[in-house]
């Protein structure tokens, strides 16, 4: 069998046969889908003089998507904090009708497509929509500006917060809490100094991740942005008008930045979640 | 008994976090009755909570169907049976079977290269599998432009052979692997490096064959995982929207998926056809949720 010498001494042995055949088809399944793809990304990348790279990064219009991205993505994970939390205190602390279904609701913006998620938006909150009516009156335009924009990443990021929050509010040793009321801690004192530090790593983790989501963002948002350059151009966005302008430089430039941010977050990421695990 | 001790050493093996982070499940959905606040408080919170889900999540997708049958059930069907929408249906079926199949047989043989054997390198191979989740879809679709297009990589040799990936069937069902790249195996890895290599080991030492082991051992133990994550793995791919709008070129009738479809409809001010065509997505993204909520009852009475 071929398995059984493929790489001698590169694992550990074990009777369970495969290994050649499985490793060498989950590296293939890598670079043909992943590695090899990014490398042409790169290799484009380099292809550019540092000068020109410098050039398109620090164009007005690139910087203002950029930071409008990564603004925005930070604002929206920020609300997600503070709601994800309330959202999952009330489903793992309190019984209410209708509980097991607001449970099955949260998973909704990961299910829907989208730009299923991106039009139902811009309809309810364009001036004449079901939400926009009524904010129109009192002065606040939502469709076509940054506030809009906002509201569709709060919607793609809220499940991250409450789903990695949730599991360690219900694995919370009741006890703790207890010990801290009976030694004459205020409930509030008790939710500050002890519940709220036991949840802190995966509070962060969850805004990590829907910051991460909603910084490569772009069908929930191009239909609620307006996408108007400088002000609210995201900057997945201005990676497609430079591809469609067939310039592939700023194209290539742009993306390289994103991906190098995609690959920090992933790590921050991997480390925030190995020590929720140390914590819980 | 002398089982029970062999699977417990496995679990050192658990390097890969089951966070199940960017898809997770399992989530025991249960009260747990320490907390002392007065019911006002209560009341108040749990009131926060729902209006938030319904404002920012409900809302929405009741719009999907309000807004789909506001010119009336003859207009929503019409615009389902019109040919392009039809055939961005089709185009659609056909890129999520192919690209979930693919997805499949990669991650299976993945889950079981990482959690059957130990070799160095293993964190880092799993970092790289986890890579699409983090990167934007845009900047998916640009890969495989930068790749396959004429002034990429490989494109001035494959247009010299005639052989056309770019705004074509393979470039859509090769960015839509890339986003679902990670979605069957982190579904089964966790699963397996929990269930170690204790069986597998005696189904091979009293002679089986890997593939009766796999297929008689291992496969039962996973099957319910597995269809976790191919569930996941479809909504997404029907779904997927960046990637595939950057490398399928919107050919109308020819390369155009729902999504696509629906946001040609939408830019064209058609509203009530952009929003039947969401209803479908809409009414998939809900059977997809009452079905994973099922497979999580019974991956949850299995794990206890």
């Amino acid at each position: 069998m071929a398995h059984s010498n493929a790489f001698p001494r590169f694992r550990e042995p074990t009777v369970i046969p495969g290994f050649g055949l499985t490793f060498g088809l989950t590296l293939t399944w890598l670079a043909v889908i992943v590695l090899i793809p990014i490398s042409a990304l790169l290799l484009k990348a380099t292809s550019i003089s540092l000068d020109e790279f410098l050039n398109i990064l620090l164009a007005q219009r690139t910087l203002n998507a950029l930071k409008l991205s990564f603004g925005l993505s930070f604002l929206a994970a920020v609300v997600n904090v503070f709601f994800g939390l309330t959202v999952a205190w009330a489903l793992t602390r309190y019984e209410f009708p209708g509980r097991r279904l607001a449970d099955a609701i949260v998973d909704i913006p990961f299910a829907l497509p989208t730009a299923v998620a991106g039009i139902a938006l811009a309809s309810l909150y364009s001036p004449h929509g079901w939400l926009g009516s009524f904010l129109a009156p009192l002065g606040i335009k939502v469709a076509f500006t940054p506030l809009g924009i906002l509201i569709a990443l709060i919607f793609v990021g809220l499940p991250f917060v409450v789903r990695t929050v949730q599991p360690v509010l219900a694995d919370l040793d009741p006890e703790l809490e207890q010990a801290a009321a009976s030694l004459g801690a205020s409930r509030w004192q008790t939710l500050t100094r002890v519940v709220l530090p036991s949840l802190l790593p995966a509070i962060l983790t969850g805004f990590a991740l829907a910051f991460a989501r909603a910084v490569g963002e772009y069908g929930s948002v191009i239909f609620i942005a307006g996408n108007i350059p400088n002000v609210s151009e995201i900057a997945p966005l201005l990676i497609i008008i430079r591809l469609e302008e067939f310039r592939f430089a700023d194209a290539t430039a742009i993306a390289t930045i994103m991906l190098a941010a995609a690959f920090v977050m992933l790590l921050v990421i991997n480390r925030l979640q190995r020590w929720t695990e140390v914590r819980g | 008994m002398a089982l029970t001790e062999v699977r417990n050493d496995q679990e050192e093996l658990g390097e890969y976090d089951p966070g199940e982070i960017y898809a997770p499940r399992r989530i025991r959905s249960r009260v747990v009755r320490v907390s002392t606040e007065p019911f006002l408080v209560r009341f108040a919170i749990v009131a926060a909570a729902l209006a938030f889900l319904g404002l920012f999540i409900v809302l929405p997708l009741i719009a999907v169907f309000v807004q789909a049958f506001s010119k009336g059930f003859s207009t929503y069907i019409k615009a389902l049976t019109d040919p392009d929408a039809l055939s961005a249906i089709k185009l659609t079926l056909i890129v999520a079977f192919a690209s979930v199949t693919l997805n499949l047989f990669f991650g299976v043989a993945a889950a079981w290269a990482v959690t059957k054997f130990r070799f160095p390198g293993k964190t880092l191979l799993l970092t790289l599998i986890d890579l699409p989740f983090s990167v934007s879809p845009v900047v998916a679709g640009l890969l495989f432009v930068l790749l396959f297009g004429l002034q990429g990589l490989l494109g001035p040799w494959l247009a010299e052979h005639n052989i056309k990936i770019l705004f074509a069937l393979p470039a859509i069902v090769l960015a839509t692997m890339f986003v679902t790249f990670p979605f069957v195996a982190r579904e089964l890895i966790p699963l397996m490096q929990e269930q170690g290599t204790a069986e597998e080991e005696a189904a091979v030492s009293l002679g089986a064959s890997g593939w009766a082991t796999f297929l008689r051992v291992t496969l039962p133990n996973i099957k319910w995982a597995l269809l976790y994550g191919i569930l996941l793995c479809n909504a997404r791919a029907m779904g997927e929207f960046g990637a595939v709008s950057v490398v399928s070129g919107h050919i109308r009738g020819e390369t155009n998926t729902m999504p696509l479809h629906i946001e040609i409809l939408y830019n064209e001010y058609q509203f009530a056809a952009a929003f039947a065509v969401a209803s479908l997505l809409a009414m998939l993204a809900l059977v997809t949720l009452v079905l994973k909520t099922a497979l999580e009852r019974k991956l949850e009475r299995k794990s206890r």
